[in-house]
């Protein structure tokens, strides 16, 4: 018989979603149901009414790829766990900066995805350590693939490769979207943007100049600060207030 | 997620019996966030982690009693609890942790 660990083990190594509700207390301790996205189930709590009320409890929490305790009545407490793919970090351009960032990226618990048209910039011999790198225009490349989850930085300094990944991810629900340049190349890159129909509020989604203000020099200084930002951006949202700073906050 | 998973493996394969600890709910500030694991084998082996390294040993011999009753259990951790298990958070915060065999 197939055991709960051995459903989150292989979804886990599949990168399929999955959800695990555990009753925690004020019912049968340690009874566990298995999860997945389209709603199919394994296992019960013991009780169709208390076994329907987690699934409608935790469906949501997955889809979010959300982790919590859930009171499913005054006296049933379960603990819903989402086994979901880590997100990704889409970075267009095989620049140096994109080696560093690429490499702490992964670290931190990003797939890690980059994309150029240039094959002279996006070799494997520079990108060995790269989940994924894609050779080819970055719109072709990022279209259909971006979700809530996604992040993704614009690092190439050229408009021919920047604008089009611009124009798929503001049309994307990509939740950190990122441009490398001064204040002078970001307010240039905003005019044509905003040429070519994209709103105020459109392109306020747009992180530029790119990364947190930590006075990055070197390369690998900037993918720290550009990583930081996309780190502050999940875990904070977008309009987190400058200065809310706890690593801690909850 | 990998590396415990990973892990446990090794130790299934080598016949060892597994206790898993996750961390459920946590309140104040705490250096583990809800879902963070640690994974305890018959044999002794760990992995993974459910806070600073404050609570380790005595959620090691909580997972060692679940392997032996088969019995999961719900532990409260907080800054100077006075719990059975005279153990408490220095950072401050408290966290729930469940115990449970593996299953």
């Amino acid at each position: 018989m197939t055991t709960f660990y051995e459903l989150m083990r292989d979804a886990v190594r599949q990168g399929r979603p999955l959800a695990i509700v555990t009753v925690l207390a004020g019912g049968p301790v340690g009874a566990k149901l298995a999860l997945m996205q389209d709603g199919q189930t394994f296992g019960d709590l013991g009780d169709a009414g208390l076994t329907a009320q987690a699934v409608q409890a935790a469906l949501p929490l997955l889809s979010q790829g959300e982790t919590r305790t859930v009171n499913l009545t005054p006296d049933v407490t379960v603990f819903v766990e989402s086994f979901v793919p880590p997100p990704t970090l889409f970075m267009v351009g095989g620049v140096h900066i994109s080696i560093a960032l690429a490499a702490m990226a992964k670290v931190v618990g990003f797939h890690t995805v980059v994309i150029d048209a240039r094959e002279a910039f996006a070799t494997g011999e520079r990108f060995a350590h790269v989940d994924e790198l894609i050779i080819a225009w970055p719109d072709e490349a990022l279209a259909g693939r971006l979700d809530a989850r996604s992040s993704v930085a614009v690092l190439t300094h050229d408009p021919k490769l920047d604008d089009p990944a611009l124009r798929v991810a503001l049309r994307s629900p990509a939740r950190y979207i990122g441009a490398l340049g001064s204040s002078k190349t970001h307010a240039r890159r905003l005019e044509r943007l905003a040429a070519e129909g994209f709103t105020p509020a459109e392109l306020a989604r747009i992180h530029g100049p790119i990364g947190l203000p930590i006075g990055a020099k070197t390369p690998e200084e900037i993918a720290l600060s550009i990583l930081a930002e996309v780190v502050k951006v999940a875990r904070l949202g977008s309009r987190a207030e400058e200065g809310a700073s706890s690593y801690a906050t909850t | 997620m990998h590396e415990v998973i990973e892990a446990i493996e090794r130790w299934l394969a080598r016949g060892e019996q597994v206790a898993v600890a996750t961390v459920v709910r946590a309140m104040g500030s705490s250096p583990r966030q809800v879902g963070a694991k640690m994974a305890v084998s018959s044999g002794g082996s760990m992995i993974g982690s459910v806070s600073g390294g404050c609570i380790e040993g005595a959620v090691f011999e909580a997972c060692q009693e679940a392997i032996a009753s088969g019995q999961s259990r719900l532990l409260h951790f907080g800054v100077a609890d006075e719990t059975a298990w005279e153990v408490g958070l220095a950072c401050g915060g408290s966290i729930d942790v469940f115990v449970e065999p593996l299953r």
